[in-house]
C-alpha cells in the first residue's frame, strides 16, 4: 500500500445521503473474480443518467467524493471500496459513515474522513461554484481545502497511521515476519504439510 | 520450560484450560496488546474456488508470494457438475471460477485437486480424508462450514476474501479471542437416531445467534460413543448456532481414523504427536463461559419446519403455531417460514410429502452416510413421483461406495448416483430445486432459494432421508417398522422404541 500523506485532486460534490453499497456497487458485480476493474461498476445504476455527476466533464478524473451522511450502509461487500479505488478515488468525505465500510477502507488505503454536516455543505457550494476545482486532503494536518476554504475531518487514530505509514493489514502483520519466522522454527516435524503430495490407499 | 513447581517461586500459571484455549495458546505468534488482537499461527489453510480468486488477485497486486504453499490445498467444488464431468462446464460463470482457480494455484505453486482426481470433492470431506486434518492444529478455509474440522480438536475457522489473502501471504490471522461454550451430551443414542439429530436439537435449543462469539465444545459420553464421521456432521453444523467453531477432544476413535492415512504422521512422528494429542482434552475445573446440557437417551430423529436451521422440532411433533411464540420476532419469522414453506401449523411433520431427497454436502456425504442410508432402502424401491439424488462428498468416497456396492443398491432403487461435489446443497451447479419443489436433504441450511430459488428445505439425517425416499412423506426408520416395510430384525440398528 503507498503511504498517504497529502492528496491533490478533482473533488466531486455528490449531493446524496444514504448512499448503501448496493448503490455504490450493485450485487451482479460479485461474481466477478478479480480485485482490479470495478471502476466500470461503481454507482453503476446511477452511471445510466447521462445527467449523473460523474459523467460530467469535469469530474472524469477525480480524486476525492465529498458526499452526504450514511454513506457506504448495508452490505459488507470489500467490492464498494475496490470499485472506488478503481475508479480513482483516494479519500471520501462524510458526515457519516457505515461501520464495516469504514473498516474496509482502511484495509484499502481509501480514506473515510468524517466532516461536519455545516462542512459538508460548504465544500459542495464551493465545488459546484468552480466544478473540476482541485482540492487539497492532508491526513498529518487532518484537513481538507479548496480555495481559500479549509475544514477539518476526523479518522480514527490506528487507521490514520496505517495510512501514512501505508500499512495494510498484511503489511502490518508482516512487520512481524522475524516473530512469524521464530514461530514457524520450532514447529514439530510431525505438523501437516500439503507438500509433498503423499498417496495412501485405504 | 518445565512443569516441576518450585515452593519457593510464586504459583507458576497452572490455571486448568479447555481444549480451545489449549489450541490458541500453542498457536500465538503475538500477543496482542491495548486492545489489538493476537496473532495466530494457522497450520492449514484449505481453498476452494468461490472465495480465492480476489485474494489471489490481491497477492498479484502487492507482488506477493503464498508464503506457505507448504501448508495450503485446494480443491474444486461448489460450481463442479455431478454429471458429465468429463465436459466443459456449461454456465459461464462457473467455468471461469474454476479455470481461475487453475491458473491462481498454478501460478501460486498450490496444490490442486481438480474435477476428476481422486482427491476432489468438498473441502471439508477431502482434508479429514487425506490426514491433513489433526488434532490440536489451527485450519482456516474461506467457508463457513470449516467448523467440520473441529471434530478433530482442531481449532477451525470460517474466514473472509480479505482474511484468505492474509493468510495466505503471512501465514497468521489476527484474532481476539473467542468465549468457551460446554455442550455435554449425555446418555446413549436409541438406534435410528444420529449425529445429524443431536445437532439439529442443539440448534433448535440455542438458537441460529446462541453460539455467536463461543468456541464450542460436544462432550459427554454421547459424543465419545460417536465416529469420526458423526462428529464431523455435528461440528459442522456448529456455525448454524452462529458459534465461530465447534470442537470435539482427540480420543482413541479419532486417533484410529488417522492412522495411516496419506498425510498422517508416521513413525515416531506418530508417537511424538500422540503424546501431545494426548495432552489436548480439557482439564479437570476448567471453565466455560456458558454450558448446555442435553439428554441422549429421549432424543428422536429431528427436522426442521422453518427456513432456517434452529427451526425443527421431533419428527413425531407437528408444525408449531407462531400465535403460541412468546417472543415477537421469532413469532413474525415463524410466519414468514410457514408461508414460505407452505406448511400449516399443526400438520404432523409425518404428513408432509416431498418431491426430492438430497444425500450430500459436507454435512452428510461421507461413505458411513452413504451406508447408514443405503442399509435403509436396499432391496425397495423409491416412493411415486419422488426423486432423490445421492452426491459423495469426494471422489474418493464415491470410489469407496462403489467398492462395497453402494451405488447398485441407490440405482435400483431408483435413485441418481451423481460424481462429488457440494451440489444441491446450494445449487451454485445445475443441481438446484425448481420453484416450489419441496426436498428432504441431508444439508446443513434451510434458508429461502437456498437450493433452487423457491425451494423448500427439509433438513434431516441420512436415515430420515432414506425413509422419506421410500415413504414419499417425511419418515423415520422407526415408520419403516411400524408400517412393515422393515422387518424388526432386518436391520439390527433400528427398532422401534416402546414410547412411540
Ligand atoms: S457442501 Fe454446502 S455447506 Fe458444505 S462447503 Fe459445499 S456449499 Fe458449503
Amino acid at each position: 500500500m503507498q503511504k498517504f500523506t497529502t492528496v491533490t485532486g478533482v473533488a466531486v460534490p455528490m449531493r446524496r445521503s444514504n448512499v448503501d453499497t448496493d448503490q455504490i456497487i450493485p450485487a451482479v458485480f460479485l461474481k466477478r473474480v478479480t480485485k482490479t476493474g470495478f471502476e466500470d461498476a461503481l454507482f453503476y445504476g446511477w452511471r445510466q443518467d447521462p445527467e449523473f455527476i460523474l459523467n460530467q466533464e469535469p469530474y472524469k478524473n477525480p480524486k476525492v467524493l465529498v458526499v452526504g451522511a450514511d454513506f457506504g450502509t448495508g452490505s459488507s461487500r470489500e467490492h464498494a471500496v475496490w470499485a472506488l479505488r478503481d475508479f480513482g478515488f483516494d479519500v471520501v468525505l462524510s458526515p457519516r459513515f457505515g461501520d464495516i465500510f469504514r473498516g474496509n477502507s482502511g484495509k484499502q488505503g481509501l480514506l473515510a474522513g468524517q466532516i461536519s454536516e455545516e462542512d459538508a455543505e460548504t465544500l459542495w457550494r464551493v465545488l459546484e461554484a468552480e466544478p473540476g476545482i482541485e482540492l487539497t486532503v492532508d491526513l498529518v494536518a487532518y484537513t481538507a481545502s479548496v480555495g481559500d476554504l479549509t475544514v477539518s475531518f476526523e479518522v480514527d487514530e490506528y487507521t490514520r497511521w496505517r495510512l501514512l505509514e501505508g500499512l495494510d493489514d498484511i503489511g502490518l502483520t508482516l512487520r512481524d515476519e522475524a516473530r512469524i519466522a521464530e514461530f514457524e522454527s520450532h514447529r514439530e516435524p510431525w505438523r501437516p504439510r500439503t507438500l509433498p503430495a503423499r498417496q495412501v490407499n485405504l | 520450560m518445565t512443569n516441576a513447581v518450585n515452593p519457593d517461586s510464586p504459583m507458576p500459571d497452572i490455571r486448568p484450560r479447555t481444549l480451545a484455549e489449549k489450541v490458541w495458546d500453542k498457536h500465538l505468534v503475538a500477543k496482542g496488546e491495548n486492545g489489538t488482537p493476537d496473532l495466530i499461527y494457522i497450520d492449514l489453510h484449505l481453498v476452494h474456488e468461490v472465495t480465492s480468486p480476489q485474494a489471489f488477485d490481491g497477492l498479484r497486486l502487492a507482488g506477493r508470494p503464498v508464503r506457505r504453499p507448504d501448508l495450503t490445498i485446494a480443491t474444486e467444488d461448489h460450481n463442479t457438475p455431478t454429471l458429465a464431468i468429463d465436459r466443459p462446464i456449461a454456465d459461464l460463470t462457473s467455468r471461469t471460477q474454476i479455470e481461475t482457480l487453475r491458473k491462481n494455484c498454478a501460478e501460486f505453486g498450490i496444490r490442486l485437486h481438480s474435477l476428476g482426481d481422486i482427491e476432489q470433492g468438498i473441502v471439508h470431506v477431502v482434508g479429514p480424508q487425506l490426514g491433513l486434518t489433526q488434532p490440536g492444529i489451527t485450519v482456516v478455509c474461506g467457508d463457513s462450514h470449516t467448523s467440520t474440522h473441529g471434530a478433530f480438536g482442531a481449532m477451525a475457522l470460517g474466514i473472509g476474501t480479505s482474511e484468505v489473502e492474509h493468510v495466505m501471504a503471512t501465514q497468521t490471522l489476527p484474532l481476539k479471542p473467542f468465549k468457551t461454550m460446554a455442550i455435554t451430551v449425555d446418555g446413549t443414542l436409541r438406534p435410528g437416531v444420529t449425529a445429524k439429530d443431536i445437532i439439529l436439537a442443539v440448534i433448535a435449543r440455542i438458537g441460529t445467534g446462541g453460539g455467536q462469539g463461543y468456541v464450542l465444545e460436544y462432550r459427554g459420553s454421547a459424543i465419545r460413543a460417536l465416529s469420526m464421521e458423526g462428529r464431523m456432521t455435528i461440528c459442522n453444523m456448529s456455525i448454524e448456532a452462529g458459534a465461530r467453531a465447534g470442537m470435539v477432544a482427540p480420543d482413541a476413535t479419532t486417533y484410529a481414523y488417522l492412522k495411516g492415512r496419506a498425510h498422517a504422521p508416521d513413525g515416531a512422528d506418530w508417537d511424538d504427536a500422540v503424546a501431545y494429542w494426548d495432552t489436548l482434552a480439557t482439564d479437570e475445573g476448567a471453565t466455560f463461559d456458558a454450558e448446555v446440557i442435553l439428554d441422549a437417551d429421549t432424543l428422536e430423529p429431528f427436522v426442521t419446519w422453518g427456513t432456517n436451521p434452529g427451526q425443527g422440532v421431533s419428527l413425531s411433533d407437528t408444525v408449531p403455531n407462531p400465535a403460541e411464540i412468546d417472543d415477537a420476532n421469532e413469532r413474525s419469522a415463524a410466519e414468514r417460514a410457514l408461508e414460505y414453506m407452505d406448511l400449516a401449523a399443526g400438520t404432523a411433520m409425518k404428513d408432509i410429502r416431498v418431491d426430492t431427497v438430497f444425500l450430500g454436502s459436507c454435512t452428510n456425504s461421507r461413505v458411513e452416510d452413504l451406508r447408514a442410508a443405503a442399509e435403509i432402502i436396499k432391496g425397495k424401491s423409491i416412493a411415486d413421483g419422488v426423486r432423490m439424488l445421492v452426491v459423495p462428498g469426494s471422489a474418493r468416497v464415491r470410489i469407496e461406495a462403489e467398492a462395497e456396492g453402494l451405488d447398485q443398491i441407490f440405482l435400483a432403487f431408483g435413485a441418481e448416483w451423481r460424481f462429488a461435489g457440494c451440489s444441491m446443497c446450494l445449487g451454485m451447479n445445475p443441481d438446484q430445486l425448481a420453484p416450489g419443489e419441496r426436498c428432504a436433504s441431508t444439508s446443513n441450511r434451510n434458508f429461502e432459494g437456498r437450493q433452487g430459488k423457491g425451494g423448500r428445505t427439509h433438513l434431516v439425517s441420512p436415515l430420515v432421508a432414506a425413509a422419506t425416499a421410500i415413504r414419499g412423506t417425511l419418515s423415520s426408520p422407526w415408520d419403516l417398522v411400524q408400517d412393515g416395510t422393515l422387518g424388526h430384525d432386518a436391520v439390527p440398528a433400528v427398532f422401534v422404541p416402546a414410547s412411540l
